[in-house]
């Protein structure tokens, strides 16, 4: 018995694995198998289309531009003049009822947040309030780490430094009263950023962590008084702050400023109604051709207008839909080929 | 590479679970051919002295052996410390890893920086770490190896304590002695200074060093004056000059100088081997003179082989074009960049503004270098390797390349050429061996003119033939329905051929002749076959005569003598080792008592005592009865000579014990001569009388007497041919019975053992193509020279006696006759001839032959100088016919092959009518092929046939062409050339001819070819055709080309291990190429060219993704993407999956593409990765990366959406349309592949939301800390990603369901006849055999030749 085990020693395993004999599914594409499923994708992807479609069009959606390049426009002094603080107004009609929660954006075009260098251009370190890295930042926020007098630039970098610094008031006017509309600039940040990636030093008061350092150059105001009218709103997590250091991905781009505080008039959205828009206009775009815009905005599950997607799924879907009868007209010239 | 290849090398090891030969068994010997070419031997032109190490010659041996290698050997290539240093300056040779090293420091150039300095560094590291694993792993387990060699335990001669002491391997000396017993293993090369055998004769096996099992006899030093006594080291004064160490397995040249001056030659009968067992010696003991690494079997370890494969040659200019692509791209940045930049007056945003754009332009083609590096798909090599290595596992491990017989499963010995199996377009066979069984068995013979058909040896064979399969049976009878048409043909084909040609065809009559013979064909062999050949009866009772002169027949002297000498011959003209189960097998075994009494003995001895050259009357050879007179006439003639014989010579039989009974007393014979013959006289008559009952009594006793000795004889050969042949001769009852280094023990019928003195052995060598032994005849006293070798040589040497040159040449005529009667058959043919020398001859042939055999320089040209000198006018005395049956579906095989689109050519050195029998049998050829045959006697003859052919050859393919479709088959034309001709062939001038000739031909026959020619064929359709070569063969002399061919073959067959340690791939049968190449080659060539592309559109793929980015970025060469997650995405995440579609992937199943062996032209002819694949793959992946970037683009675009926010569903829905994509090319999805796309999936998400959950700083200064988290939560997400998917691979799907229900190809065609349509595929199958036997019936003759004459 032994003899005969060790005769065959070599023998090879007779497994399904070894002899390649795995149960195995062959996904054979032809007609048969592609049609139906074709149909089904197109249906499937038509009736998705048409929802997205549909929602997206219930979006409202407002941009007005305030770049200020042609002289008509309100802002053309601003943009003209170099000077600082200086001032300028939108006016713009609703019709009907700004259908909330409204969205209040700022934009930006032709704006390259994600520039590699640029992007690189902050210390993580510093903005977790690590104060090590307050006297020392990090050789990537050159050459906005150190100032002409070698003191550290708190927060150092250029994404800081471009901080994006017009502010804008709305006001409601309706049967000649004039109203403040409520802004609410809490949570506009990500929740992990304002939680977790950025923290404030924990020193008291926190003008005290920036002793020795000196603010961004563009910045009119230190880190630690970005907002006068809320203490807890400064420093690293300061929301617009925090806004505008996530960086946005495309050239063109809107930032959340504030949401439409929905209390009392506003609960529905924006009624009908003239509105005005108080622009302390700071920052320069035309250095790089850029545009700025404000953006109204309601969402829904789908998040802000896209009709981009809706018309995608409805074209995807019809040219699966062709696709099944092009395959159809050809299984049945071709279904019975002559076997010889 | 060279990495990788010992990483395959160890891969192979595990895989083959052969680690008992472990480091010695890998590429060992190789041929000799290649030996001559080995620079060591050459270069250090100086000798090498060993003094013995015994304490007597101290001072000149250490000054001498100072730098002589001791034994302790070191395969690994790294020590503990050196290992770092050494792995990684041996892994930097890579250009792959110099690449990724280039990468490396170009992201710490802090301009052109793109990721962390880390990142860029992981895929380095990985694969330094991973390769400098497996070399430490390997490198351990040989020094494992190592240790456990050199710390075996050996006897060992030690000078102070004068004895032998244990020592290890490692401390064992050059001038050492080593005593070793019986299965002990030689540690080092010695010389062979005693053996406890009488005669001085030690047998080694060489299993370790070649495979070969046989034992090799070894002798110990030639006139040794120590010998039979017991060896005392202390007295061993000789100095040993050798030549310097070289890795020549068959050469040792060198002399010992005996302290009195006197020069002994030694060669390499007297070297012990390292690594070889000593088998049935008790004791030996040897001097040292090459140890460790100096040694012959450490010099042969040239570790495994490389060879690049087509794929492989193609994929490179393919990463070319990626390199070209790379450069595009990043010159595409490095302009937008720099035009971006200049558009800028100032800006708020930019970090430097000092940077001119150009200089900017420029920093950002290296940065988008590092960017985009992943388009370079270096892990594809490593990758490639490791699909290989899977490939192989599955090749290694396929039951029907399993030979339960010999317990041996396919050898893959080059790992990474299994693609180029799916490609090969020639197939060059050798035919002994490889297409046959190469057992050997005798199946009739020739002597004396007189042929004897053994027609019961015939039915023998037929029995176990037809014992073996009823399908075979089965297919004749389907086929015999066909013959009468075949028969039209036939002659159709004969008036064709006869006009221009030489064909077989031409005589009808001999092939009917011939088909009554057996053809043996397919079925398990029974080695009981070559053993028991049923003796002719004819033959028989005139053997019988001798035993007890009661024939009916009674043969004339002059045959008789023949008779016995061709006998004779057969017992003794070989290197056969005699064993038997009881007895060890150096011992000749005792004398068994003689049949017969001293003084019949004596008698029967005087009426052998015929010289071959004795007067003879022509009535005598037509087999005349023989006259008392001419008798007498004869027996005075032979006195005469016997007085020319010194008396003393004879002494010299004596040396061995038995001689008292059987030694002849040639003074008293001359005595005695006349009572002899008065005796004989009675014997006559007596004869006259006999029962003719008689004989067929005495028959029955000498087939019984066969099989009792049957048990107890095992005999070793060297060559099959050899064991047939004296199996053969013992089935006469002249039986071999046993073999010492001086003399051979006989049994001869009706006389019984006989002592026969060996005085020379001329062994076999290729250029002689004959071997000879030097006896001295036990019966007439006489110095004979048999002979034995190939019919062309030896009917060139024999030459008619000068007193009867008619009735010789009437001999020699009719053996000719025999001989190509036999080569029709198929038989293999040598002839017997034999020589008597007169003593004055042998003494001073003698005299040169000495000189020859103890001369250092020029050894081997000496001895074959004097060889040829001695064989010279030869007598003839017969012929022999061997069988060697095809092995099983050999004909089944190649008409696969044949079938696939591979040309088969056989390369042959055996004769033409043979090689082209053969190829007959094996259905190589149909009756309907025009055989085109060129021997041509000289250059300009054959320079004008081959334009003729090339004519021909072309007025019949037109012919076809304008018959049109169909039976193009029918008409194919074979080229069956002779090896003088190919010679002329492959000159140059001829060169072009030859190949057009030949490309148009569907078979060429090469035969009388030699090995140098095999491998020149194969050099010259390879390198001028451009076309993959497979060369298979098994003996040495196949080695060149299967060294030459791009897959070389080798079958472990009956010749040894050359063939085989010269392989890429070993098999054991010829049909296992059927499944090796038409299912494995092609599984392996279409996983392997599948997995390329799409390594290679994964890539393309996802750095396009990368690349659209650049136009929104400013071509800034930022990413949208974590640059953790933008490495580990092709190393890790989507890395298993093309590794499994390249192991797993079956575009057609097993029985498919065997059962239709068209299927294999598709990967023949480069279908699946020509280069316009290569673009539409990129161009497809252009377009998807197009669909993946821009849906998600316009999807969040104006919005405020952030860079990583927007890379999240990029990558997503990137990695389900890459894996997707391979779904839909893969052809087979199993479990396997569903858990590797499910890992592969949950990797990716499970480590991004790992990121987004928990880094925090990790991963400056794009921090991933909750973006997917966030961006699962949206719906956007998997609206964008669903999108993006569909619309990525909706053309490739239309495209693919369009395709297949337009253009269903013979692969989705099959796959359905597998599936669906197996009516239909039966009924094609059918036709298909219908139309094949058609042209079949032609091979019947050959093939089924049992049935044939009832037809007839």
């Amino acid at each position: 018995m032994v003899k005969q085990e060790s005769e065959s020693a070599n023998r090879p395993d007779n497994t399904a694995f070894t002899q390649q004999r795995l149960p195995a599914w062959q996904p054979i594409l032809s007609a048969g198998i592609v049609i139906p499923g074709f149909v089904l994708i197109g249906l499937a992807f038509i009736g998705i289309g048409v929802a997205l479609f549909v929602t997206s069009r219930s979006i409202q959606v407002l941009e007005l531009d305030y770049t200020g390049d042609s002289n008509g426009s309100p802002c053309s002094s601003c943009s003209q003049s170099v000077v600082t603080n200086c001032k300028c107004s939108l006016n713009f009609t609703l019709t009907t009822l700004f259908q909330g929660p409204v969205f209040f954006y700022y934009g930006l075009s032709n704006y390259f947040q994600n520039y590699r260098r640029y992007g690189a251009s902050k210390d993580d370190n510093q903005l977790y309030g690590d104060l090590s890295y307050f006297t020392s930042p990090s050789s990537s926020c050159s050459p906005y780490d150190y100032d002409s007098s070698k003191k550290p630039i708190v927060p150092c970098g250029s994404i800081a430094n471009s901080m994006f610094n017009d502010t804008f008031t709305l006001t409601w006017t309706v049967n000649g009263t004039t109203n403040n509309v409520p802004l609410d600039g809490k949570g506009i940040a990500w929740w992990t950023d304002y939680n977790i990636k950025y923290r404030n030093p924990s020193v008291t008061p926190l003008k005290n962590a920036f002793n020795g350092t000196v603010k961004p150059i563009n910045w009119a105001k230190p880190a630690y008084e970005l907002d006068a009218s809320d203490p807890s709103n400064n420093g690293f997590v300061n929301q617009d702050f925090l806004v505008w250091m996530r960086r946005a991905a495309l050239p063109n781009f809107r930032k959340l400023y504030r949401r439409i505080d929905a209390s009392g008039d506003y609960q529905k959205g924006l009624p009908a109604g003239n509105y005005t828009i108080d622009i302390a206009y700071n920052y320069p775009v035309r250095a790089f051709n850029g545009a700025k815009k404000i953006v109204f905005s309601n969402v829904s599950w789908m998040g802000g207008r896209n009709e981009f997607l809706g018309i995608a799924y409805l074209v995807i879907g019809s040219l699966c839909v062709v696709m099944s009868i092009v395959m159809l007209i050809v299984y049945a010239k071709f279904k019975f080929p002559d076997e010889e | 590479m060279e990495r990788l290849r010992w990483v395959q090398q160890c891969c192979r090891q595990l895989l083959a679970g052969d680690s008992r030969r472990g480091w010695y068994s890998d590429g060992l010997p190789t041929s000799s051919l290649l030996n001559t070419h080995s620079p060591r031997g050459r270069v250090c032109g100086k000798q090498r002295t060993v003094f013995p190490r015994n304490g007597r010659h101290q001072q000149d041996y250490e000054r001498v052996s100072r730098n002589y290698k001791s034994n302790a050997i070191s395969t690994t290539k790294y020590t503990f410390l050196t290992f770092i240093p050494m792995n990684l300056f041996e892994q930097f040779h890579r250009a792959a890893n110099l690449y990724f090293l280039f990468l490396t420091l170009l992201n710490w150039v802090p301009v052109v920086e793109a990721f962390q300095k880390e990142i860029t560094m992981i895929p380095l590291l990985l694969v330094l770490i991973i390769i400098a694993i497996k070399d430490a792993l390997e490198d351990f387990r040989r020094y494992l190896f190592d240790k456990k060699v050199n710390n075996n335990v050996v006897r060992v001669f030690c000078g102070t304590q004068k004895s032998y002491v244990d020592q290890c391997w490692k401390n064992v000396q050059v001038g050492d002695f080593v005593h070793l017993s019986c299965n002990e293993i030689i540690p080092a090369d010695m010389l062979l200074l005693y053996s406890s055998d009488p005669h001085g004769v030690c047998y080694i096996e060489t299993a370790n060093l070649d495979g070969e099992t046989n034992l090799k006899q070894r002798q110990v030093v030639s006139d040794f004056p120590l010998q039979g006594e017991e060896f005392t080291p202390e007295s061993f004064h000789s100095r040993i000059e050798c030549e310097n160490p070289n890795n020549d397995l068959s050469r040792f040249r060198g002399y010992m100088e005996h302290s009195n001056g006197v020069r002994v030659g030694l060669h390499s009968g007297n070297l012990l081997l390292r690594s070889c067992t000593i088998r049935n010696t008790e004791t030996v003991v040897g001097i040292v003179v090459y140890a460790g690494h100096e040694t012959k079997a450490m010099m042969n370890n040239s570790g495994p082989r490389y060879k690049r494969s087509k794929l492989e040659k193609h994929l490179n200019t393919d990463i070319l074009w990626c390199v070209v692509l790379l450069f595009v791209m990043c010159l595409t940045a490095a302009i937008g960049h720099g035009l971006w930049m200049n558009s800028f007056k100032e800006s708020i945003f930019q970090v430097d503004t000092e940077t001119p754009p150009a200089l900017a332009g420029f920093y950002i083609f290296w940065t988008m270098v590092i960017v985009l590096q992943v388009l370079i798909p270096i892990s594809l090599y490593v990758s490639i390797e490791i699909v290989k290595l899977g490939q192989i596992y599955f090749i290694h491990n396929d039951l029907s390349l399993y030979n339960k017989q010999l317990d041996s499963r396919i050898q893959c010995r080059a790992l990474n050429i299994t693609e180029d199996l799916g490609q090969i377009q020639y197939l060059f066979s050798d035919k002994t061996g490889t297409l046959t069984e190469n057992k050997m068995v005798f199946r009739r013979c020739s002597i004396f003119g007189v042929e004897y058909p053994h027609e019961e040896n015939a039915r023998r064979l037929e029995v176990y033939e037809s014992e073996n399969t009823e399908t075979a049976v089965c297919s004749v009878t389907l086929k015999s329905g066909y013959s009468g048409k075949s028969l039209s043909c036939r002659s159709l084909s004969c008036n064709r051929s006869s006009v221009s040609l030489h064909t077989l065809t031409a005589e009808p009559m001999e092939e009917d002749q011939l088909s009554g013979h057996v053809q043996p064909r397919t079925g398990a062999f029974c080695s009981r076959m070559a053993k028991e050949v049923v003796p002719d009866p004819a033959l028989g009772r005139k053997l019988n005569w001798l035993t007890n002169h009661s024939s009916s027949e009674t043969p004339s002297s002059m045959e008789l003598t023949y008779i016995t000498d061709f006998f004779l011959a057969l017992a003794i003209c070989n290197s056969v080792v005699v064993s038997s189960p009881n007895q060890p097998r150096h011992v000749i075994p005792e004398e068994r008592t003689p049949l017969k009494s001293l003084e019949e003995v004596k008698l029967m001895f005087q009426r052998f005592s015929f010289s071959p050259f004795s007067a003879l009357s022509p009535s005598q050879i037509k087999g005349s009865p023989h006259s008392l007179k001419s008798r007498l006439f004869i027996r005075g003639k032979r006195g005469s000579l016997t007085l020319s014989t010194p008396v003393s010579n004879t002494t010299d039989v004596s040396s061995s014990s038995q001689e008292n009974d059987s030694k002849p007393d040639l003074s008293a014979r001359e005595e005695e001569e006349q009572d002899v013959e008065d005796q004989e006289t009675e014997d006559d008559l007596k004869d006259t009388q006999t029962n003719p009952d008689e004989a067929r009594q005495s028959m029955q006793d000498l087939t019984k007497q066969v099989e009792e000795i049957t048990d107890e004889l095992v005999y070793e050969a060297e060559s099959p041919d050899e064991a047939a042949l004296v199996h053969a001769a013992r089935a006469y009852r002249c039986t071999l019975r046993g073999r010492s280094a001086e003399s051979l023990l006989v049994d001869l019928p009706g006389i019984g053992s006989l002592a026969i003195q060996l005085l020379h052995i001329l062994p076999f060598d290729s250029n002689r193509k004959r071997m000879s032994v030097v006896v001295r005849h036990p019966l007439t006293g006489q110095v004979v020279v048999f002979t034995k070798g190939a019919d062309s040589v030896i009917m060139d040497l024999a030459e008619s006696p000068t007193d009867q040159t008619e009735v010789y040449s009437h001999i020699k005529e009719k053996t000719q006759k025999h001989l190509d009667a036999y080569a029709r058959e198929g038989l293999r043919t040598l002839c017997i001839a034999k020589k008597v020398l007169k003593e004055d001859e042998y003494d001073l042939w003698l005299k040169a032959h000495m000189l020859a055999e103890s001369s250092i320089e020029n050894r081997e040209e000496l001895l074959l100088e004097s060889a040829q000198r001695l064989e010279t006018n030869l007598t003839l005395l017969g012929t022999t016919g061997i069988v060697d049956r095809l092995q099983e579906e050999v004909p089944e095989t190649i008409a696969a092959l044949q079938r696939a689109g591979i040309k088969v050519w056989v390369l042959t050195g055996d004769k033409q009518e043979t090689a082209i029998n053969i190829a007959y049998a094996c259905k190589l050829l149909c009756a309907s092929d025009k055989l085109l045959t060129a021997n041509c006697g000289s250059k300009d003859a054959c320079a004008a046939l081959f334009e003729d052919l090339i004519l021909e050859v072309q007025g019949g393919e037109s012919l076809t062409a304008l018959t049109g479709n169909g039976e193009s088959m029918s008409s194919s034309f074979i080229l069956v050339i002779d090896g003088r001709t190919l010679g002329w062939a492959l000159e140059d001038e001829l060169r072009s001819n030859f190949l057009e000739l030949s490309r148009r031909c569907k078979a060429v026959i090469c035969c009388r070819s030699t090995p140098l020619q095999k491998s020149q064929v194969v050099q010259l359709i390879r390198d001028h055709l451009g076309v993959m070569t497979l060369a298979v063969g098994d003996g040495a002399n196949d080695v060149s080309m299967i060294q030459v061919a791009d897959v070389g073959i080798g079958i472990s067959g009956q010749e040894g291990m050359q063939a085989v340690m010269s392989s890429d791939f070993a098999i054991s049968r010829f049909k296992h190429l059927s499944k090796l190449l038409l299912v494995h080659g092609h599984w392996c060539y279409s996983r392997l060219a599948n997995m390329i592309q799409y390594f290679i559109y994964k890539n393309v793929m996802y750095v396009n993704l990368l690349f659209w980015y650049q136009f929104f970025c400013g071509f800034s060469g930022s990413v949208m993407t974590n640059s953790w997650v933008l490495i580990l995405f092709n190393l890790i995440f989507t890395s298993a999956p093309p590794l499994i579609y390249g192991i797993l992937n079956q575009d057609l199943p097993a029985d498919a593409l065997m059962e239709l062996p068209e299927l294999y032209q598709d990967a023949q002819t480069s279908k699946t990765f020509v280069p316009y694949m290569f673009w539409i793959t990129v161009l497809d992946a252009f377009y998807q990366s197009l669909v993946c970037f821009f849906v998600p683009y316009f999807a969040y675009a104006g919005s405020d959406v952030g860079v990583l926010s927007f890379g999240s569903p990029i990558n997503a829905s990137a990695l389900f349309i890459i894996l997707l994509h391979q779904v839909i090319e893969s052809n087979t999805l199993t479990w396997i592949h569903m858990v590797v796309l499910v890992l592969s999936c949950t990797s990716y998400f499970g480590f991004v939301l790992l990121l987004s959950g928990f880094c925090v700083t990790c991963s400056p200064p794009v921090n991933p800390l909750g973006i997917e988290l966030l961006q699962m939560s949206h719906s956007l997400f998997y609206i964008t990603c669903v999108l993006t998917t569909v619309a990525a691979l909706l053309p490739r799907l239309f495209f693919q369901a369009l395709c297949n229900t337009l253009h269903p190809s013979t692969v989705l065609k099959s796959a359905h006849m597998d599936t669906v349509d197996s009516e239909n595929y039966c009924r094609r199958m059918q036709r298909w055999n219908m139309t094949h036997s058609k042209t079949n019936r032609r091979s019947a003759g050959a093939d089924n030749a049992g049935l044939e004459p009832s037809l007839a």
